[in-house]
């Protein structure tokens, strides 16, 4: 039961690729490439909590349209601080940020619902509403967006069957395991297709193989042209990644360097199998949690 | 389609707090039972209150004896009388037919007349009854009443009726006014405080709301909806109960007592609207404050 379930997960998760790249880049006119214009930009930006603590000191960087970028840094470092800047939910205590070119300090309070359309948010505990199956879950963000049923009936069965949970339409969250769970926090991020995907930690409760799976989606996600931002501590994965890292270090960044072994224009696949190079030997059907 | 999806949202919320919300609903029920007895009470005795008011009158007996050249002369003294305003000739034959359409058998069995004839003085200012009759009836020296012409037997005033019927009705107004403000209160607190454990409830909820980029009011229009639910709910009953009081009590007695039946009162339909319209109200301002206070969006 298990087999067959993982492996039409598996089916179901590869062979429409090509449908996410269009419907991605159907948002995102332009092919992704890392020398696009940039999405985010971060001009001397520096956040201080009311209680004393600094989130972010004087942070400058720049994110091309269609980059794949790591934040990495211990706890504490600001990697969430970034990313909570980014969804506005507070505002820096100074400097700029722009996104898509807009100034964040100049959307308004009533405006920024509509802003955070255009952004994909994951998180470490997935945030999945634990009363409504995984179907509901994802047309949640749709509805809640003035989608239409017509719409919804469209759309959300598609991106489950690009995330590989066509089969688990109608079970609840806690019935998942925490990769489908997370699966299904993504689908309800891409739904609306949006340019731009944070993820805070997405497999930071998840086990290695687990976590490749997700980095695959969001790498097949970040293929089809949106730029993801990814803050991770798991560094064995980032150093296989091989992409671009910005390191932050008590609100500092310390380090913003693309790796020289940057493998461009991968396949999902030799993504997939470059990625387990190196993990412990072992079924992925067993590892599966 | 919005509106469906708010609903249903709202019926949601209010499955899983049932007990805050049955309380909620209960006071409701409870204000609006108060409200809707308490309205047409205080409109039928203010109307009552009214009547008797606008009948103040000085009403002028004239002795057994007087004939007609003494009550043109009466006539002509009141006119001349400072604040009347108009001066109304009711003969003995005429009080005397009207009391006896009121009640036949007792003046049957009376067979005479015993009514004088009268003159009904109408003040300018029902303020002014007081003068009026001691102008016409000056105090004698040696106590009691003198009046100023030997034809005028009694002067009367119903001042003293109309006084205590006003106390009365105030006080009625007082005490109603302060139950239901008492219990409007009360309603709007306990309405608020099933909407803020709805929101705790629901704080999950509101969090990937406002991630997936839900407008302020997407998000509040469920918790508005869940309170006013709570309120048409309660009101509807107490309607129901009220209508099956008026039905059962008050209908059957209406045609007995003339404070039931008064005219004054507003018409039931009226009356359901003014209680809904204040139902839906008050639960909408017990949303209100909980997500003013506790929803940060």
């Amino acid at each position: 039961m298990a087999v067959t379930s993982a492996r039409s997960r598996r089916e179901g998760r590869e062979a429409p690729e090509h449908e996410l790249a269009a419907a991605a880049r159907a948002a995102v006119p332009h092919r992704a490439t890392s020398a696009g214009p940039s999405v985010i930009e971060f001009r001397g930006v520096e956040k201080k909590y009311d209680v004393g603590a600094v989130g972010l000191d004087q942070a400058t960087f720049s994110i091309g349209r269609g980059e794949w970028v790591f934040l990495v840094g211990s706890t504490g470092s600001g990697k969430s601080t970034v990313m909570r800047l980014l969804i506005k939910e507070f505002e820096p205590t100074a400097g700029t940020i722009h996104v898509a070119g807009r100034d964040l300090s100049e959307i308004t309070h009533k405006r920024v619902p509509y802003y955070r359309r255009n952004i994909g948010v994951v998180f470490q505990d997935f945030k999945l509403l634990p009363n409504r199956t995984v179907y509901d879950n994802v047309a949640y963000a749709l509805q809640v967006t003035g989608g239409s049923r017509k719409d919804i009936r469209a759309k959300v069965p598609d991106i489950l069957r690009l995330t590989g949970l066509s089969t688990k339409l109608h079970n609840y969250p806690d019935q998942l395991s925490g990769g489908e769970q997370q699966r299904v926090a993504i689908a309800r991020a891409f739904v609306n297709h949006p340019p731009l995907l944070l993820a805070d930690e997405p497999t930071g409760n998840l086990d290695p193989e687990t976590s490749i799976g997700i980095m695959q989606l969001l790498y097949r996600i970040n293929r089809a042209g949106t730029t993801v931002l990814v803050a991770t501590h798991d560094s064995s994965m980032v150093d296989k990644m091989r992409r671009r890292v910005i390191e932050l270090s008590q609100g500092r960044i310390v380090r913003d360097e693309a790796t020289g072994l940057y493998v461009r224009d991968e396949s999902t696949r030799e993504f997939a199998v470059r990625m387990r190079d190196g993990l412990p030997e072992s079924s992925p059907e067993i590892q599966r949690s | 389609m919005k509106l469906g999806f708010f609903t249903r949202e709202a019926s949601r919320a209010l499955h899983r707090n049932a007990a805050p919300s049955f309380a909620a609903l209960a006071t409701i029920l409870l204000t609006m039972l108060v409200v809707g007895v308490f309205i047409p009470i205080v409109q039928a005795t203010t109307g009552a209150a009214n009547d008797v008011r606008k009948r103040v009158l000085v009403d002028v007996y004239l002795t057994r004896d007087a004939g007609q050249s003494d009550v043109t002369r009466v006539r002509e003294l009141l006119l001349g009388t400072e604040n009347v305003k108009r001066v109304e000739f009711v003969s003995k034959q005429e009080a005397y037919a009207q009391q006896r359409e009121k009640d036949p058998e007792a003046f049957e069995l009376l067979g005479t007349n015993p009514l004088p004839d009268t003159f009904r003085v109408t003040p300018e200012d029902p303020d002014d009854v007081l003068k009026i009759a001691s102008a016409l009836a000056p105090e004698a020296a040696a106590g009691g009443k003198a009046p100023i012409d030997s034809s005028i037997d009694e002067v009367r005033t119903r001042r003293d009726d109309t006084t205590k019927i006003l106390q009365v009705t105030r006080f009625v107004k007082l005490m109603a006014g302060t139950l239901a403000a008492l219990l409007i209160a009360a309603s709007i607190f306990l309405i608020a405080n099933t909407i803020r454990l709805s929101l705790y409830a629901r704080r999950r909820e509101v969090e990937v709301m406002k991630l997936v980029g839900a407008t302020d009011w997407f998000i509040r229009w469920p918790f508005v909806i869940e309170g006013v639910i709570v309120g048409a709910l309660g009101t509807l009953l107490a309607i129901l109960l009220l209508a099956i009081g008026k039905i059962a009590i008050i209908d059957p007695l209406a045609s007995d007592f003339a404070l039931i039946s008064a005219p004054d009162t507003m018409p039931f339909a009226l009356l359901i609207a003014v209680m809904m319209g204040a139902g839906i109200a008050i639960s909408a301002i017990g949303s209100g404050l909980s997500l003013r206070r506790f929803l940060r969006v």
